[in-house]
């Protein structure tokens, strides 16, 4: 039972993108999503041996919307560190974040949110999987990053997926 | 497409969002020219497909529902793939860049010109 909710939730998405794709809500193109939605899950079952679990909707939907600030945020950021005076743009390193987050799709979906925000990109995971290290751009305090990573993006992470 | 009359806000709205769009866009490519190296250079072209897309598909959906008179959204569906997308792009550069740091063994590396490009 436990594998319902991803299958409908893939399927769902797998709908909605086929309708927006083709901009229509005609009888026949909704049939013809149907089916194929349908066939795709089925089909692309073996290429996802891993079932996600994602629950708590509204936690992901508040989370989109604490990114997407961020993202903003951190475009007006990373855009006066590129403009600003040389010495600023020295400052970048790698640092290393301990993390809880063991769900896989958690993880990549971390991944994603920590490249697709300006200023920081992703550079791998310790094989044990206790501890992340990310490419900060403007890294002046340690600290306020492991903050935001860990209280902003893996405690409603861990929420959905685990 | 017939031309429709497009009203002075949503012209305006749409001008200041392609205008925020092209020149996120053309910080986001300079930081390619004035950031030191390649770990730094990969957050330069981020600009470019976070917000800098963002705000000319927000134009682009604000003026194409004028013209077509109701809610046109499938511009939503670029975001979405160009941010599944684009993060693994930077990663695979990220992580390719640091394998070949550890290959150099930590020798002094010499000035890499267009590198990320």
């Amino acid at each position: 039972m436990k594998r319902w909710p991803s299958l409908t939730l893939f399927t769902v998405t797998l709908f909605a993108l086929w309708l927006l794709l083709n901009d229509t809500l005609a009888p026949g193109q909704l049939a013809l999503g149907l089916i194929l939605t349908i066939a795709i899950t089925l089909g692309t079952a073996v290429m996802r041996p891993l079932r996600a679990r994602p629950h708590h909707l509204l936690a992901a939907v508040r989370l989109f919307f604490v990114v997407l600030l961020d993202i903003a945020r951190s475009n007006i950021a990373v855009a006066g560190v590129i403009l600003g005076p040389a010495e600023r743009r020295t400052n970048s390193g790698f640092m290393k974040i301990p993390i809880d987050l063991r769900d896989p799709y958690g993880l990549a979906t971390l991944a994603c949110i920590i490249t697709a925000t300006p200023g920081t990109v992703w550079a791998g995971l310790s094989p044990d999987g206790a501890a992340l290290t990310i490419h900060v751009l403007d890294l002046q305090d340690e600290e306020a990053w492991v903050r935001t990573i860990k209280y902003r993006y893996e405690r409603p992470l861990m929420e959905i997926f685990e | 497409m017939i031309p429709v009359d497009i009203p002075l806000w949503a012209d305006l709205l749409a001008s200041l969002l392609m205008i925020t769009g092209g020149a996120l866009t053309l910080i986001g490519s300079l930081g390619l020219l004035r950031l030191p190296d390649l770990f730094a250079r990969i957050h330069g072209p981020t600009l470019n497909n976070s917000l800098g897309l963002g705000s000319v598909l927000l134009a682009s959906i604000l003026i194409a529902s004028i013209q077509a008179d109701r809610l046109v959204f499938q511009e939503v569906l670029i975001t979405l793939f160009v941010v599944a997308t684009a993060p693994v792009t930077a990663m695979l550069l990220m992580r390719a860049g640091m394998y070949r740091r550890r290959a150099d063994g930590g020798k002094k590396k010499a000035p890499q010109p267009d590198e990320s490009t």
